[in-house]
Order: structure tokens, then sequence, then C-alpha cells
């Protein structure tokens, strides 16, 4: 049986139901890297070069891990495009090269590259060359991809009930299950593969889970919530990401669904320098949802961190209390 | 409407020519100093690219002066480039400015697209009266281009520092002053006569062979790039620039017919270490360096603007083809913090090892 490696980082809080859907309709057996450990961080920064943002040095750290696995493939997909007019960051479109360069003696990269600006057909041609290394039939490498389109609608279908994407991936302890104890409700904004990893976001979700709010991610919300927030930018947003990061902002401020908004970024993330400040400016402007912004890089601290959060959910709640009471804040 | 825009080296004389020529007043805003950047770095995101923080400065300074519309080019992506007049009306509208950004997108691409936008901003002058004065600007970007590409070969030749950087300044004031294509084309040939004439030594070997690469407006402002290309070529090396505004537009703007051949070479040449476009000019920088080690060069400059993500791509990549093509490679990310020793510094360090590399390669030479 072919083992495929597939990095725990980047994409794999976006995908990973698809792509296991697929190998394993094809009769590979998956190798996940380890969970992120300081030392897979560490190996990453090693390697990668110095301006690299957070999440791609991360990515690289997870590669060199499942070097040691014993894997037949390491899959590294090229995300250039998801949807019309719109982008990944620079990164995916040369993360397999990059990787590629970077890290010596890698067993060998299965490449796909998702593009859908190019034709379809270029796309089915691209996943019969994947598949074609696990089977023989183009039937079944076709009835693997319909079956991981409809693993991945599941998977966003379960997002989209307010679960996170870990009590789904990793059967972890679903910390939104528990019912807040004060009655607040806070959006965390950011990267999935930033505020799912609990290493690199320093467990954000159950620190305010036990801080007592009640949390919100972009995921949870639909795609025509994310549309409607960035129908007030004057020119479309060319950054899927980006456009869910900022589509979620500008939405939640219209609705006024929540009492306050973290924006995550991690230093050195170029989308996220332009969205964090259109988003600041405009919630500065309105100011009707308090938003804290922090930025995440390996040189972090958790001490300061703690302090940042937790004053802010002080002053969300003092906020609210007041507010509530007929006072002005 | 009196218009202005960002600088970016020369750009400003042909986009003067042209919308002074079609009837609008011009405000070109002052020339970059350290007070320029101060004031873009201050009311910019603070890790947003450092273009964008230079533009921000340049607008500011313009708006002050009486500038009442910005034009500023859009895109489509991935690069930053693409949104940054979006964030930068916003920072300027926070700041109380009265004024409008006018963004010149490419709808798709062409140069068809392009005209439409620009028919607004020529005062809806006749096509013919459009296209008569976007000749007159084209005919300047190659002259200006001419002249510096010159300017690069003789600067290591000089007899005496700082000559060729003269005569190069006298040149372009002569073709930034001339609006008819007869001008023009007298001003260049003076031009280029200037430079051509400046005194030069007898070199005992010929100069190092530098190529210098990487982000456009890093590579082209000499603000920015903390003067590379006068450094280089005074300390007695030739540079040679991948990336010339008049290429820029050939190969971005011109239809598929006109583009330079040396775009798919280019992209031919990246292909085995980076076989799809990143954003930027990362596929560029990735490509250019091969062809430059194919030609012999002895080494080759990457510049790159602080976080430039599709250049973080490429400097990811360069390392091994400096290594598998044995050509030397810097890469230098310049921001608002960077200072002149320091680069100059690792500029002659640079120097230091090709000349020895040289000398080790030619045992005859010495």
């Amino acid at each position: 049986m072919l083992r495929v490696g597939i990095p725990r980082a980047l994409l794999y809080y976006n995908y990973y139901p698809a792509w296991k859907s697929f190998f394993e309709s094809l009769g590979a057996e998956i190798v996940l890297s380890d969970k992120t450990t300081k030392k897979i961080l560490e190996d990453g920064i090693r390697v990668a070069v110095d301006e690299t943002c957070l999440p791609v040095k991360l990515f690289f750290g997870h590669v060199i891990n499942l070097k040691e696995k014993n894997v037949d493939f390491l899959f590294i997909p090229r995300l250039v495009s998801v949807e019309r007019k719109r982008y990944l960051c620079p990164k995916f479109l040369g993360l397999p090269n990059m990787v590629n360069h970077l890290i010596k003696d890698l067993p060998p990269l299965a490449e796909l590259d998702i593009d859908v600006l190019k034709e379809t057909k270029g796309f089915y041609r691209e996943l019969y060359n994947l598949g074609k290394r696990f089977s023989n039939s183009p039937g079944q490498v076709y009835l693997a991809y319909r079956r991981a389109m409809k693993a991945l609608k599941a998977y966003e279908g379960y997002l989209q009930q307010g679960k996170t994407p870990l009590s789904y991936l990793e059967g972890a302890a679903p910390g939104e299950e528990t019912r807040p104890s004060r009655d607040l409700s806070i959006a965390v904004l950011g990267h999935s593969y930033n505020l799912n990893d609990p290493y690199i976001s320093m467990d954000i979700f159950n620190r305010l889970g036990g801080m007592g709010a009640r949390v919100y991610t972009c995921e949870m919300f639909p795609e025509s919530a994310h549309r409607l927030g960035v129908s007030r930018l004057r020119k479309d947003i060319f950054w899927t990401f980006g456009k869910e990061i900022i589509g979620s902002a500008f939405y939640l401020l219209e609705k006024k669904m929540v009492d306050g908004v973290i924006l995550l970024v991690s230093f050195g993330c170029g989308p996220d320098s332009l969205v964090g400040e259109l988003v600041e400016r405009v919630y500065k402007r309105k100011k009707d949802i308090p938003l804290l912004y922090l930025t995440l890089d390996e040189h972090s601290g958790e001490a300061g961190f703690l302090t940042r959060l937790e004053a802010f959910v002080d002053m969300v709640y003092y906020r609210k209390e007041i507010l509530s009471a007929g006072g002005t804040f | 409407m009196k218009l202005t825009f960002p600088h970016m080296e020369n750009l400003y004389i042909p986009l003067q020519t042209v919308f002074e020529e079609l009837g609008q007043e011009v405000i070109v805003p002052p020339p970059i100093t350290r007070k320029t950047i101060t004031l873009g770095a201050r009311h910019s995101p603070e890790f947003a690219c450092f273009p964008l923080k230079v533009n921000m400065g340049n607008f500011i300074e313009a708006l002050e002066a009486g500038a009442e519309t910005i034009i500023m080019a859009g895109g489509t992506g991935p690069c930053r480039f693409g949104y940054y007049a979006e964030v930068q009306r916003e920072i300027l509208r926070d700041l109380g400015y009265d004024f409008e950004i006018l963004v010149v997108e490419p709808p798709h691409g062409s140069l068809v697209g392009l005209l439409v936008n620009i028919k607004k901003l020529a005062n809806y002058r006749s096509w013919g009266e459009i296209w008569r004065v976007l000749k007159l600007g084209w005919q300047q970007v190659l002259a200006l281009d001419e002249v510096h590409a010159l300017a690069l070969k003789v600067r290591p030749r000089e007899r005496e520092k700082g000559a060729v950087s003269r005569a190069q300044k006298k040149a372009i004031e002569m073709i930034a002053g001339s609006r008819t294509p007869e001008d023009i084309a007298h001003s260049r040939e003076a031009g280029l006569g200037l430079v051509r004439g400046v005194e030069q030594r007898e070199l005992t070997r010929p100069p190092l062979k530098i190529g210098l690469l990487g982000e456009i407006y890093m590579v082209l402002e000499p603000y920015v790039n903390l003067e590379l290309e006068k450094t280089l070529g005074e300390m007695g090396v030739e540079v040679e620039r991948s990336i010339y505004l008049s290429h820029w537009i050939q190969a971005h703007l011109f239809p598929k017919a006109y583009r330079p051949p040396d775009v798919e070479e280019m992209k031919k040449a990246a292909s085995s270490y980076l076989d799809h476009f990143i954003g930027g000019h990362g596929l560029e920088s990735v490509g250019n360096t091969i062809l430059f080690a194919d030609k012999g060069f002895d080494g080759v400059v990457h510049i790159l603007p602080f976080t430039c993500t599709p250049e973080i791509v490429a400097q990811s990549i360069l390392p091994e083809i400096s290594r598998d093509r044995k050509i030397p490679l810097i890469s230098f990310s310049l921001d608002e913090h960077s200072g002149k020793a320091g680069f100059v510094t690792r500029l002659e360090a640079f120097i230091d090892l090709l000349s020895q590399k040289r000398a080790h390669r030619e045992p005859a030479a010495r």
C-alpha cells in the first residue's frame, strides 16, 4: 500500500477531509505529520528565508517531520485559485517549488495544480496524473474525486454549524459545546491555519472559552455572508482568504452580531497587511464593535499575548454591561 | 483637475508629457527624500511593502502642493500592488485630504482596456490626439532607457567619479524638455553623445559584470535602492539591469505579437526551478538569474522590498540556482530602516569575493 504524507499545516485545515477521502478511495494510506511542537517550528525556521511568514515556516517544519516517516509521496498541492477572479497568496503559488529547493532528500512530491481560472479539462488531466500513481483506471480516479468533493461539502456544512475544524479533523474536545459562562460573543478572524493550530494561536479558542466567551470564526459564516461583507468594498478583493476575513469583518459590523472582534494576523503575511489595515480603519470610523489587532510571529510570548487577550475581553464585557444599562462607553 | 502620480525613477517625465499635452494640469510630486519616506511610513500599515509607503509619501507631498487627483495603477493580483490604491485612498481620507484617486485598472491586461481608461483621463480628446501623445511619451521612455543602459556601461570606465551621473542627468533634462518627435530624437542623440563623451580610463582587464534583478520598483527607483547602480558602477562594476520601464510596458501592455521574445526565454529558463507564475516579479527573478549565469556574468544582485511575498518565493529558490550554476548571488531586502553604510559594506564584500573568484579562475590575468 502506498503511503502518502500530508503536512498538518496550511491548507490541511481547509481541505484535509477531501484529500483523505481521495487518497483512501484510491487505496493509499495517509500519514500525517505530528502535531506542531517547538522542534517542528524550529526545523521550519532553520530552512526558511527569514522574512517568510510564520505559517509557511511551520509548513516547512511539518514537511521535515514527514521525512522520517517513510512515506512514498508527499502531497503538496499548488493552490492557485479556488474561485473566479481570486487567487491564493503568492506563497501558495510557489509552495511545491519552495519545498523542493529548501529541503533536501525529500520523497517525491505528488503535485496537483488547482486553478479554477484555467479550463476544467486541464484540471481533470492534472487530477488523473496524480491519481494514476495509485490506480490505472480513470474511472476510479474520477470516483475518488467525486467522493473527495462530497467529503469537502460535508466538512463545510459541519463548520457552518458553528463547530471548529479541530473537532472534526482530530476529534478534539469540542470546546464550543460547553455553555459560555458570560453572555459574550467574540469573533476571531484570521487564516484557519493560524487559528486552528493551538501551538500557533496560543490555544486562543479555549482561552476565550475559559474567559466565558462564545467564539465565532470566518468558517461559521456562509459564503453569502462573506459576499455581503465584501460588497462594501469599492474594488473586489482578489485573495480568497482575504475575502473571507474582510467579508466576515464587514458582515459582523453591519449585523452587529458580536460584542468584539479579534483579528489574528501572522507577521509577514502580505495580503493581511492590507486587509487588516482596511478592517481596522473601518472599525475605527464606525466605533460600533471593539477590535483587537494581534500580530503573531515565532517570537511571540504567551504571557504578553494572554494579558492583551484578557484585557480586551474584560473591556468588551464591561462595555456591554454599561451599554445595556443605558450608559455610554 | 490637478493631476499627480507616484514617482518611480523617471516615470514622471513621460507621464507629465502625456497629461500636459492632453491639456491637463500636472503636479509632479517633489523628488523622493528622507522626509517623503518618513511621512509615507508614518501613515502606512507597518507591514505593508515598501513601495506602498513611498507612494504614500509622494501622495501626501503632492496633495500638500495642491494636487487634487491621484492617478494610480491597479492590478488583479495576487501581488499586493493591485490593492495599493484601495488602502491608500482610505488612509488619505482619514488624514482629511480632499482628493480623488483614479485607478487605471487593466481589465483584461491589454492595451485596449487601458486605452478605455485613458480616454477618461485624456479630457476626452480624439483618439488620434491621444495616440500622438502616447507615442510621444513612449519615445521619451525609450530614449531615457537607452541613455540609462549606456550610462551603466560607461560608468565603471569613467576617469572622474560622478562624471557619468552628471552627464546622464543632463541628458534626462534634455529629454524631459522635448515635446516633439524631432526634439526627442535630437535630445536622445545629444544625451547619448554626452554620456559616451565622458572621459574614460584605460582598463587593464574588463570590469566585473553584475546582473541586477528583483522587484521592479526597487530595481528602478534609485532613492529606495540606495543608488545601487551608481554605487556599483563607481566601484568599477558594469551593471546590467533585467528590468526597464520600456521593457515592462512592452511585456505587459503591448499586444501579444509585439511582446519582447525574451519574456518566453526567461520563463523557459526558470521552468526547471519554478514552473508557475507567482505574481509580482518572482518568476522573472528566477528566470533572469539563470539567464545571467548563462551569459557568464560574475554575479547577481537581487533586490526586494521587505516582506514582498513573490520575491520571498524567489529568494527561497535562488540560493540553489546560485549553487547549481556557480554564480554568486546576494539578496537585499530593503525598507525605510535600511541604511546606506551597512549596505555599501556588504556590496564591497560581495565585489571582493567576485574579483577573487575571477582571479582564481583566470590566473593569467593577475
